[in-house]
């Protein structure tokens, strides 16, 4: 038993859990805590376990090994006393099909002691124009959009969003990034699933990167996206340009290469400053009249993601990235944490 | 209570909204009542055609009620994920299940109403003018009930929503012609009758036809019958049934 913390009683808490479907293994060890006005994303490839793991924590599978507790409570054991206060949104479905939005929203509302207007969900969630539509007739974007505004009628303290944005149209994606960064200013914790790399950017404080049901890493987006060889530039410009004459004009031992035609990685070595760098980069360009094409320092969120997970290169050198972990290597938990 | 209210109130709405379902619960029923009453095919062996119908139409009316209606929609909220979705709310599985089997209550009540006015304006005796054993049909209808909605939530919760979609309605036919609601045992094959006899459709049918048609006392037989289905059919649902 874990202490009760207020921490923990305010939000989320999965401690080496297992999930298992007969011999397979959706869940291996997996543990993460996220607390009250923190948006947590589980991030990781179709069949990763993420949804066997938001799945346990809303008491609708039973973990075959760990524990999870929500507002500390057990999920299935103190179901009753733990469902008025979570919200969920189902990866698919969970909607009656001939109620519009209006409709199917007071019917949850009336499950609740303190729900919220359902005609302002209606409206906060941008379907006004459709509250009288079937949902069978909604479009995809617009049935997610409902399954989101149904997670949130009864004010909860924890809501759970598997794939909130899979099918969304750009529109549909802002509003639910809106939605998502009210919930955390209101304080409730929120955990979401997606395999999309730019929505975990968006989305989340915090990233837990899974595959194969283990944790690969975790971290905010830029923690993880934080450039292990620390300030590595990138940049484009003609192809075949004099790299030792530029690495000796920004000196000091850097390594400049051409990762392929026109596109050039610029390792200063550890603890350069990056705008030094940049100016002495750009001087040099300058100096030959060369242009700029993409300037960047540091790395994306999805180039860390294929280099954590391994599952491809990021167009540059894959030999040089190192390999954080290695799923399914030994028994210890294969993690790596960088922290901010 | 707010949430079973909320429920039963939708529940109710969704049924009497839909046409397929009003088609099913009302029409058929009302439409056999009609039809059989003014053309006389069924060897309904009574005088009057309408003094057989009446009770036996009444329990098709439970059975396509009970049965056939809660198990389509019970079985497309499950493949829809409907249950498993209201599985994370307050509501809970008892009283969505109460609201079900108010809802259906409800409807029953209504399809009683309007069949007996209807049977009564055809014509119908109720017990052959000596008056009907009221109390004895409520419970063979109440019996009857928990038998066909155990029976419709046994499919629903264990067959994908089209396989379920299909058992049900052929279910629902086969019963039908078997049950005594139309067509009298008596006029069935004897190793047809006997397989007919114990099943629920004709438990109630025979059950209604005593009781509200000739006035007698319901058999042992029946009521023993209807019981041992209306504890069977929910016992096996509950074990069988699955939420997703």
């Amino acid at each position: 038993m874990p202490p009760a913390t207020d921490r923990l009683s305010t939000g989320v808490e999965c401690d080496g859990l297992v999930v298992r479907y007969g011999a397979t293994v959706a869940v291996d060890g997996l543990s993460f805590r996220a607390g009250a006005g923190q948006v947590l994303a589980l991030l990781g490839p179709n069949g990763a376990g993420k949804t066997s793991t938001v799945e346990t924590l809303e008491g609708y599978r039973r973990a075959s090994g760990g524990s999870v507790r929500v507002l500390g409570l057990d999920p299935i054991a103190d179901h009753r006393a733990l469902v008025p206060r979570i919200g969920v949104m189902l990866q698919r479905g969970g909607v009656y099909p001939m109620l519009g939005p209006s409709r199917v929203l007071r019917l949850f509302a009336g499950y609740y002691d303190d729900p919220d207007d359902p005609e302002h969900l209606v409206e906060l969630v941008g379907l006004g124009a459709v509250r009288r539509t079937p949902w069978r007739r909604l479009s995809g974007g617009e049935q997610q959009r409902l399954s989101l505004a149904l997670a949130l009628v009864g004010r909860p303290s924890v809501v759970f969003l598997d794939e909130p944005t899979a099918g969304v149209d750009p529109e549909g994606r802002l509003v639910v990034r809106r939605i998502v960064a009210d919930l955390r200013d209101r304080g409730t914790c929120v955990i979401l699933t997606t395999h999309e790399l730019s929505e975990a950017e968006r989305l989340a404080d915090q990233v837990v990167i899974v595959d194969h049901g283990r944790k690969l890493a975790e971290g905010s987006p830029a923690a993880l996206a934080a450039d292990p060889d620390g300030g590595s530039v990138r940049f484009s410009t003609d192809p075949g340009i004099d790299t030792a004459s530029l690495a000796s004009a920004v000196g000091g031992g850097t390594v400049v290469t051409e990762e392929s035609p026109g596109s050039y990685r610029l390792r200063p070595p550890a603890g350069s400053a990056s705008p030094a760098v940049v100016a002495a980069l750009a001087g040099w360009l300058a100096g030959r009249g060369l242009a700029v094409g993409d300037l960047r320092t540091g790395r994306s969120l999805e180039e860390a993601y294929l280099a954590i997970t391994g599952s491809g290169g990021d167009g540059g050198a894959p030999d040089r990235e190192p390999p954080a972990v290695r799923p399914g290597g030994g028994d210890g938990e294969p993690e790596r944490r960088s922290r901010t | 209570m707010r949430p079973l209210t909320a429920q039963l109130r939708a529940e109710l709405t969704m049924i009497l909204s839909n046409g397929e379902t009003l088609l099913l619960t009302l029409g058929i029923p009302v439409l056999f009542l009609l039809f059989f009453s003014a053309v006389h095919v069924l060897p309904t062996g009574t005088a009057h055609p309408v003094d057989f119908l009446v009770p036996g139409i009444l329990a098709l009316a439970v059975m396509s009620t009970a049965m056939t209606a809660l198990g389509i929609g019970a079985g497309f909220e499950r493949g829809y994920g409907v249950l498993k979705r209201l599985g994370a709310t307050p509501l809970g599985r008892p009283r969505l299940l109460a609201a079900k089997i108010l809802s259906v209550i409800g409807v029953e009540l209504l399809q009683a109403v309007v069949l007996v006015l209807a049977g009564l304006a055809l014509g119908w005796s109720p017990g052959r003018g000596a008056g009907a054993l009221v109390g004895a049909a409520v419970a063979a209808m109440v019996l009857g009930t928990v038998a066909f909605g155990g029976i419709g939530l046994l499919l629903a919760g264990s067959l994908k929503p089209l396989v379920n979609l299909a058992a049900v309605n052929t279910l629902f036919v086969v019963l039908l012609l078997l049950g005594g609601m139309l067509i009298p045992l008596a006029k069935l094959p004897g190793w047809l009758a006997a397989v007919a006899r114990v099943l629920p459709a004709s438990a109630l049918a025979d059950a209604l036809h005593a009781s509200l048609g000739l006035g007698v006392a319901v058999s042992t037989r029946d009521w023993t019958t209807l019981a041992i289905w209306a504890v069977a059919a929910p016992a096996a649902a509950a074990r069988f049934f699955r939420w997703e």
